[in-house]
């Protein structure tokens, strides 16, 4: 049986560009934190945007397993974790399992 | 090489200023995303998948060691340790922040360097044969007519807004460095049986979704009206392009709906309008430019034997060194490929290295390669062990140029906001299996190209073996090409059948390998063979 699907809500820092997720009150650089989200993702966007805390917002598919949160697509596990080909410079840079992870 | 005059250094000068002001406004919230997006492309300026990406421009591939020093340290200060030179003979970070753009334009500009070109619907920064100047197989130096083409395109107002980007190649000799007949415009020099220089001029070459090999539309044209024509071209282009659909609005769409014919017609038609108007540069302003790509002082005395007595050298020098056209002298390719590495990234210890060695080896002077390469393109033959085993002590010495191991990957999904599969650990994969120089010479020149998407930054479409990546319902997927060629004898990939997982193109490759050592005759090259015996004894051993 698949694992049920949510939504949640990932961004780019304005100022670095970084990768981050909507936490359901503020932005966080680790998918685990990521909150599923309610019907109000437009208007969360809209003022988040405008606060000038994210960049080029959009909402995903995810599933939660025994690691956390999984986004549903090979895209957004790679902005979860970083260049496969440069685990060291990765948010699992000691994780040999990232790789697996992401594929 | 060129060096900027007072006009070209205010121009960067105010560009970085103007863009300090820009992103100043987007911090504080006067401008909007939606503003602001277009300013920052403007400037090089992407968001990729984990941070901004800054796009350097290299124009014509031409650096000398003060501004690739710059690049390294750049790397190091504002990004994290490393840079990847592109199949536009650009360099690309991919972690740097917004706050910190204003300050490293400043730093580009203090070297005659900037960001300028290198997106949007404008004319991009023009390529060239990494080469020139330096082959002995040349014709006449085409260098000066991509600087003239600088001027004229840069901040060109008609041209700002195409109906998309527009790229421009140029070559000086017979042999194709530049993929120049897979450009929007690709320029080749020439000369008459006069000796006179003259300019063939192609239109409506490219890759991405809808590969075309660019057709002859001047077969000579005076380089005295290069402006003008190219003017031209690109107005026609400009009034006729498609807008309703991205997808086809190259110019090679353009040209190709209308015919060649037509479009020829067309651009005479303006050709001949703008000629009245009076808007080609003096004679004397192509002419200060050839003088700034002058030869260098080479030493007609330089000894043209080289020292092959250590056998790792003399790999290298067979692979990697090329002909110069001055005695004495040798056109050296650094390969940016070490086995299991990053197609085109390098360390900013070794882009500064790389810098150091031109600087005392090379009259100053590198080259990036469209192959994701560095040229150091007048080393004295008696200097080559020494700048060797400074290559080699940093990792830069694998001797595998345009061998199955040189291979173009582009960033792929690892990076690439616009990728469907990942590119690079694919590479590495290939890298590793043909690890053994000794099997890629066996195999000889063989030209493998990887993109993660039908943007085809990767030129697959031309590698004599191409790989692209794709997204079959969430999963990455591989289709297999066979056949491209960007070279003289310039030919479009097909693919060969149904895709592969990572592991499995690998495979697939190597028994493609094996199915031309079996079946080649004296001579050829992979691509030959499979010209010669075609698809179908490939794709028994490959799906068989």
């Amino acid at each position: 049986m698949s694992a049920e699907r949510f939504k949640i809500l990932t961004g780019n820092d304005l100022l670095t560009g970084d990768v981050t997720w909507w936490t359901g009150s503020n932005w966080s650089r680790h998918v685990n934190d990521a909150a599923a989200l309610g019907e109000d993702a437009a208007t969360i966007i809209a003022a988040e945007e405008a606060a000038r805390r994210v960049v080029s917002a959009y909402v995903i598919d995810a599933t939660r397993d025994a690691e956390g949160v999984r986004p549903a697509h090979i895209k957004d596990r790679v902005r979860a974790v970083g260049p496969t080909v440069r685990l060291d410079l990765s948010l699992r840079a000691d994780d040999p399992a990232a790789t697996t992870w992401i594929a | 090489m060129y060096q900027y005059d007072t006009h070209d250094q205010a121009m960067v000068d105010a560009r970085v200023a103007e863009f300090t002001d820009q992103v100043t406004r987007r911090l504080d919230g006067t401008l909007s995303e939606e503003q602001f997006r277009p300013l920052r492309l403007k400037n090089g300026l992407y968001l990729q998948l984990h941070a901004y990406m800054l796009r350097v421009a290299v124009p014509y591939g031409t650096l000398n060691s003060r501004q690739m020093r710059v690049l390294g340290n750049i790397a190091d200060t504002y990004d994290r340790g490393y840079g990847h030179f592109t199949t536009r003979q650009n360099i690309q970070y991919n972690w740097i922040k917004l706050s910190d753009t204003p300050a490293i334009l400043a730093d580009l500009a203090a070297v005659g360097m900037h960001a300028i070109q290198t997106s949007g619907n404008c004319i991009r920064n023009t390529t060239a044969d990494h080469f020139a100047g330096a082959a002995a197989d040349e014709v006449a130096d085409p260098r000066p007519y991509a600087e003239l083409l600088r001027q004229w395109s840069t901040f060109h107002p008609e041209f700002d807004y195409l109906p998309r980007k527009f790229k421009v190649a140029i070559i000086g000799s017979e042999t194709d460095r530049a993929a120049m007949k897979l450009h929007d415009i690709g320029i080749q020099v020439v000369k008459n049986a006069a000796g006179e220089e003259g300019l063939r001029i192609h239109v409506g070459g490219g890759m991405g979704r809808t590969p075309m090999i660019a057709p002859v539309i001047r077969e000579w044209l005076s380089p005295l009206q290069m402006v003008s024509y190219l003017e031209a071209c690109l107005r026609v282009y400009n009034r006729y392009g498609r807008r309703d659909n991205k997808y086809k609005a190259r110019i090679k769409i353009l040209v190709h709906e209308i015919g060649a014919d037509e479009y020829r017609r067309q651009v005479e038609d303006e050709f001949a309008h703008i000629l009245t108007l009076g808007l080609e540069p003096p004679a004397a302003e192509l002419d200060r430019i050839k003088a700034q790509f002058a030869d260098p002082a080479f030493d007609p005395a330089a000894p043209d034997a080289i020292d092959r007595s250590d056998p790792d050298f003399a790999l290298w020098v067979d692979q990697n060194v090329h002909a110069h056209k001055a005695p004495g002298y040798g056109i050296v390719t650094i390969s940016l490929k070490p086995v299991g590495g990053i197609p085109g990234d390098a360390s900013a210890d070794q882009i500064r290295l790389m810098a150091d060695l031109a600087r005392d080896y090379s009259f100053d002077e590198l080259r990036v390669t469209h192959a994701q390469n560095i040229v150091l393109p007048h080393v004295r033959k008696a200097d080559l062990y020494a700048v060797w085993q400074q290559l080699d002590a940093a990792g830069l010495a694998t001797p595998n140029l345009d061998l199955i191991g040189d291979i173009i990957a582009c960033p792929g999904l690892d990076y690439c906001s616009l990728a469907n599969a990942r590119s690079i650990p694919l590479a590495q994969k290939i890298s590793q299996r043909f690890a053994d120089v000794e099997r890629q010479r066996d195999l000889g020149e063989l030209k493998l190209k990887i993109s993660g998407c039908i943007n085809a930054c990767g030129h697959h479409h031309a590698g004599h073996i191409g790989v692209l990546g794709v997204d079959r319902k969430g999963v990455e997927n591989y289709q297999l090409l066979f056949g491209g060629s960007e070279g003289a004898d310039t030919s479009i990939g097909s693919i060969i059948g149904p895709g592969f997982s990572e592991d499995g193109i690998v495979d697939a490759i190597e028994r493609a390998t094996g199915v031309y050592l079996a079946r080649r005759e004296a001579g050829e090259r992979f691509l030959d063979t499979w010209r010669r015996i075609g698809n179908a004894p490939f794709k028994d051993a490959i799906y068989g």
